[in-house]
């Protein structure tokens, strides 16, 4: 019977070399919307054919293979610890076997380590499932993307936002507008809105495991982020910054339950490389 | 589009004064690769243009992190796409000036400093295809030398690595026109329209 182990090493296989298929059937499409030839078109050609590629001959389709995160959803009375051990193991075999990229870096003695491992690293967060399956979501979180998330607190009196969705949706157009073309796009953004900074940043990150034609369950997150993916595009951006009317594939947002005091937005954006997979076991 | 104009690094002034922001161009010969530390150790530690192993004269600093196979001491580039480039930034004018690079590559584009050090000694700015890791690693001819590997680790080490025919764009060019800062301005008007009003 396969091992645990080794089901998270193929996860990460899976998740770093073979990007979802609704993430790249939107980026083929974005491709004939941008202007025949210009430098935007062409770059999507070229991320589809390093799309193909990369699944093929089963390497990385970035280079920065990422931040691993995971969510994991435990059956009743199986070990935490013992999930988290296995992560851990699964990470270093998978570091060396696909390969990865160590990216894990002591901020203190300034060392990577070389593995994939450190303190923190990967971030695991845990729940119990309702069933008895174990299920494992993994995101490789590129470092470029998670430097422009934002988080912001309403009021704002610079962008005259207040507490309400169009609050939100000036936070996010100006979170769109401030990373400009720095982090790969066209992005995927996710929003988290709620009571705390910590809640609202793992919220908006959790977003970013959505599929990009799905529906948001509330009508009014659901127009918002109609309305945000079309608002968003029309700043011009592009892809890869070259200018053009894709910048963003998609927008996800939910929320929490806040405090009366409190209205936090997290904006988290995916690079175009929006790389995710599931395992059940 | 017109069909890409094909340089060789290392490069002369001259090549580089005949590039324009968005020529698309492709490029072969050597680059170097550099990341977050091995500009912190130019710009810290100064070193003399004799202590480093590879000549920057002419030379294309590449903000890269790649993943290398070693197998049997050999090593291999599996992916070899662009690092986010504005980290550098603190850096890059200063490495320019003192060691006579011409070209910069990476991806987002370069702050004020670097454009004002890329119009003074005649250097451009190139946009390499972000996250397209696979496809610009088939470019790589082979790995000509490496230095500070132990020391920095495989991303952060100086790779001398010799490509043929590896596409990039011209986004900040000698003229001191950046596509960036245009972009941006563009962006900016609608921005302002779009924050000004309720949404539709």
């Amino acid at each position: 019977m396969l091992k645990l182990i080794d089901g998270i090493v193929e996860l990460y296989k899976k998740a770093a070399t073979s990007l979802p298929p609704d993430v790249e059937s939107v980026i083929i499409d974005s491709a004939n919307k941008e202007e025949a030839n210009s430098s935007s078109s062409n770059s999507l050609k070229i991320i589809g054919e390093n799309i193909r590629m990369s699944r093929r001959e089963m390497t990385p389709i970035c280079q920065d293979t990422g931040i691993p995160i995971f969510f994991v959803q435990v059956p009743k009375g199986v070990s935490q610890r013992e999930i988290k051990d296995i992560i851990y193991d699964a990470t270093r075999k998978a570091t060396d076997v696909i390969p990865l990229r160590p990216n894990a870096v002591d901020p203190v003695s300034g060392i990577n380590s070389g593995n994939n491992t450190g303190e923190g690293f990967p971030v695991i967060y845990f729940d119990e499932s309702e069933n008895d399956t174990l299920r494992i979501d993994l995101i490789l979180k590129g470092g470029g993307s998670e430097n422009i998330g934002m988080t912001y607190k309403l009021p704002d009196k610079r962008l005259n936002a207040q507490r309400n969705l169009d609050g939100v949706r000036k936070c996010v157009i100006d979170a769109v507008f401030n990373a400009q073309g720095r982090a790969c796009p066209p992005y995927i953004v996710g929003v988290g809105i709620g009571a705390t900074k910590d809640q609202v940043a793992l919220l908006s990150k959790k977003q970013l495991l959505r599929k990009i034609n799905d529906r948001n369950i509330s009508d009014d997150l659901a127009a918002l982020e109609s309305s945000l993916t079309e608002e968003t595009n029309r700043l011009g951006i592009g892809p890869m910054g070259f200018g053009g009317v894709t910048t963003v594939l998609g927008v996800k947002a939910a929320s929490n339950h806040r405090h009366p005091a409190t209205y936090l937005v997290d904006v988290s954006f995916s690079c175009w490389a929006s790389r995710r997979g599931t395992l059940l076991w | 589009m017109v069909d890409p104009k094909k340089i060789k690094f290392p490069v002369s002034t001259e090549d580089i004064k005949g590039l324009s922001a968005g020529d698309n161009v492709l490029i072969s010969g050597e680059i170097v690769t550099a990341r977050d530390k091995a500009h912190e150790m130019l710009y810290n530690e100064r070193p003399d243009r004799s202590e480093l192993p590879f000549d920057l004269e002419g030379a294309l600093i590449y903000h890269c992190g790649p993943i290398v196979e070693t197998k049997d001491k050999e090593h291999r580039i599996v992916a070899f796409g662009p690092t986010t480039s504005i980290r550098l930034e603190a850096y890059e004018a200063w490495v320019i000036e003192n060691y006579g690079v011409k070209g910069i590559m990476g991806k987002g584009g370069m702050g004020k400093d670097t454009l004002t050090a890329l119009r003074e000694y005649g250097a451009a700015y190139f946009h390499a295809i972000g996250g397209a890791a696979s496809y610009l690693a088939e470019k790589v001819v082979r790995i000509a030398d490496v230095y500070k590997l132990d020391e920095f680790g495989m991303p952060e080490a100086m790779w001398l690595i010799q490509v043929r025919d590896f596409p990039a764009i011209v986004t900040m060019d000698p003229s001191g026109k950046s596509l960036h800062d245009s972009i941006r301005s563009e962006s900016e008007k609608i921005y302002n329209d779009l924050i000004s009003n309720s949404g539709e």
